[in-house]
């Protein structure tokens, strides 16, 4: 029986505050990964850097905790080189979709088969709560004082455009939902983009007058509906959950495979 | 014995020697005057069952190498000018993590995007400090192709050695140029491989805690060893620290692990050093009319030397100190504005003896020009 006790123990307590979304996600990434029955050896977590970054060294998986944005080309590199290692990469909105954004689209373009999670709270936790590419007009940061001017955009569409085989979104409120999209995504072969709806508390609810954690969560679940439903048409500022894209298509490791191939001269 | 004789490029030479030493992983991003070294790779890696990786940037190479050494592989990456400064943060990173990698720079005139298909040696000091915050490194130049060759193989070795990234300077005259390289035998240059751990499964392994000989066995990620490796400052076990006697011991163990070797890190090529009243010192395509202006003078009764610099960091001030000590006058011929003659310069007893023989055009300095420095210099009018 493979040790069930995916924790460091060793490395606690963490270091997110209080009502912090990162935590659930942490939590429901790990019963995703209990309940797939997979091997503490065969995952690695790459993270960049950021609150959310964090979760790679409270893992007992190989983990890499990388600098800030290039979590996914650190994963690049180990996938390709050990292609049957499962990689999972957890980054802030900032980690992967600022700094990050480059190689978020082009590790969606080359369906190289690494699942990214996107742990959005549309702000930058771990610098103190400026304004992030997802923060979204009208909203307020820390270096947005008299409202933002910036214009988000939408990480589903970004993630599909780019050449994903797998694209969901997700919330902290939605925990059973946010476990079983977690669980394909992993299952997935190709490039999964899971963007997982997460507070903080701390920094954009507090700027953004949104009440506490608890509030927060219930706006996730008052202001989001599961994709395809009908409440959308009379409700077009709703948000829509679930799988979007889950396509079967050619992944890089194995394309790379039949290069090898073809330089040694072994096939067709 | 004509089946080893190849007739190539310095970049390709640079390829054939990662190929020696055991390459299986390389990542890059196409630039001047390096991008022979991915295009030579990309048809002749997967021919060994490596992988070749063209990334969406310099940084995206860089980070993917680290994650592939993580794995227990040898791994590269190759650039220029403007694609070395992208590397900075990635390679400080293989740095705190103390991740074996290979950086090349064939160096173009910079700075920003410069003189892309001419000829400088002005990332002599970038490639000591480039990235930020105290730490130390090794760099290795050639000359020619067979030194290309073999200094390659020497970074792979040294990087294994020293769990540390090392960086290859080489210059476009050198990565350009054709001429000759005969193809060294199998086991005919040593190889170091990558340390494991003799830890079982199950049982504690440190990956940071160094053996008694200094060394740090690794574990390949995806083995029986779980563990953390981060670019914060961290403890034993790989996570993360501030505690100040950890990070001071961190700090100390990854400057001093290179600069309390530097007998062992240092090659260079010595000519007509025994008796010479003037020594020059260069490294790089420089190198090449120096010796020629060298060799030609000598002819003539001239008490010229050169001392040929292959590892430029750390730097060899011992070395420097001991061959110069009876020259009337030490002249360093570097393509910059003076990099490695200020590092003489505090290596020396007497730094006015010491002068710079520069070119800064893009062009390959010539013996002409060295000649006319060296008259100057001698007080004896240009
Ligand atoms: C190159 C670089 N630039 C900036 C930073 C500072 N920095 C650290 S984390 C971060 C943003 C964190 O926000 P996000 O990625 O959204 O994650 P969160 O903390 O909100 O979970 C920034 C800007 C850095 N570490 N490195
Ligand atoms: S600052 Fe925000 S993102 Fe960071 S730990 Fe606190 S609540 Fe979480």
């Amino acid at each position: 029986m493979e040790d069930k006790n995916y924790i460091r123990e060793r490395f606690f307590p963490h270091i997110w505050c209080p009502g912090c979304g990162h935590g659930i996600v942490l939590n429901n990434l790990l019963r995703a990964i209990e309940q797939l029955k997979l091997k503490k050896n065969e995952i690695v977590m790459t993270s960049g850097i950021g609150c959310s970054s964090r979760i790679s060294g409270y893992v007992d998986f190989h983990t890499l905790h990388t600098i800030h944005g290039r979590a996914l080309a650190f994963a690049t590199g180990v996938k390709l080189s050990r292609p049957e290692l499962k990689l999972i990469v957890p980054m802030g909105d900032g980690d992967a979709l600022a700094i990050g954004g480059n190689h978020f689209i082009h590790a969606a373009r080359r369906n190289i088969d690494i699942t990214a999670i996107i742990m959005n709270n549309r702000i930058y936790g771990m610098t103190g709560g400026q304004f992030s590419p997802l923060s979204g007009y009208g909203t307020r940061a820390t270096t947005a004082p008299y409202t933002n001017i910036d214009h988000d955009f939408d990480v589903v569409e970004l993630a599909k455009a780019a050449g994903a085989s797998f694209v969901a979104r997700t919330t902290t409120y939605h925990v059973k939902e946010m476990a079983d999209i977690l669980k394909q995504a992993i299952l997935h072969k190709g490039f999964s983009a899971v963007e997982v709806m997460s507070q903080c508390p701390t920094y954009f609810g507090r700027k953004n007058r949104l009440g506490d954690a608890v509030d927060m969560m219930e706006h996730y679940k008052n202001s989001t509906v599961r994709v395809g439903s009908k409440k959308i048409e009379k409700n077009p500022d709703l948000i829509e959950r679930g799988v979007f894209v889950e396509k079967e298509s050619p992944e890089y490791c194995s394309e790379y495979d039949k290069i090898i191939q073809k330089a040694m001269g072994t096939s067709a | 014995m004509s089946n080893n004789i190849k007739f190539l490029q310095g970049n390709e030479a640079c390829a054939e020697g990662a190929l020696y030493a055991g390459l299986d992983f390389f990542s890059g991003y196409p630039i001047t005057p390096s991008t022979e070294i991915a295009e030579h790779l990309s048809i002749n890696l997967p021919k060994v069952g490596g992988k070749y990786l063209q990334m969406e940037d310099e940084i995206g190479a860089m980070c993917a190498i680290i994650g592939a050494s993580l794995t227990g592989h040898k791994v590269m990456t190759a650039t220029s000018g403007p694609g070395f400064s992208l590397k900075q943060e990635a390679i400080g990173y293989a740095v705190m993590a103390e991740i074996p990698c290979v950086v090349v720079n064939v160096q173009r005139g910079g700075p920003s995007t410069g003189n892309p298909t001419h000829v400088s040696q002005g990332d002599v000091n970038q490639a000591r400090w480039g990235t930020h915050g105290d730490h130390s490194i090794i760099t290795l130049t050639a000359s020619n192709h067979q030194d290309v060759f073999a200094m390659t193989v020497e970074a792979f070795n040294l990087a294994e050695t020293y769990r540390t990234p090392v960086i290859l300077l080489f210059d476009e005259v050198v990565g350009h140029m054709r001429e000759k390289l005969v193809m060294p035998e199998q086991d005919e240059i040593p190889l170091v491989g990558r340390l494991r751990t003799d830890c079982k499964e199950g049982v504690d392994y440190h990956p940071y805690l160094p053996r008694e000989d200094g060394r740090l066995p690794m574990s390949d990620f995806g083995g029986s060893h779980r563990y953390n490796v981060t670019g914060l400052y961290h403890d034993m076990w790989g996570f993360p620290t501030d505690k100040p006697e950890a990070v001071r011991e961190l700090c100390r163990h990854l400057v001093d692990k290179i600069e309390n070797n530097v007998h062992s890190i240092t090659r260079f090529k010595e000519y007509y050093l025994d008796d010479a009243r003037t020594i020059f010192i260069s490294y790089g395509s420089a190198a090449r009319p120096t010796l020629h202006m060298v060799e030609s003078r000598r002819r003539r009764g001239e008490r010229l030397g050169l001392l040929e610099l292959q590892t430029l960091w750390p730097f060899p001030a011992g070395l420097i100190r001991e061959k110069c000590a009876d020259a009337r006058y030490i002249v360093v011929v570097e393509m910059n504005m003076g990099q490695i003659v200020r590092e003489v310069k505090m290596a020396v007893k007497s730094p006015e003896n010491v002068f710079l023989a520069n070119r800064i055009d893009g062009e390959l300095i010539t013996p002409v020009d060295i000649r006319k420095f060296l008259r100057i210099i001698q007080g004896k009018g240009a």
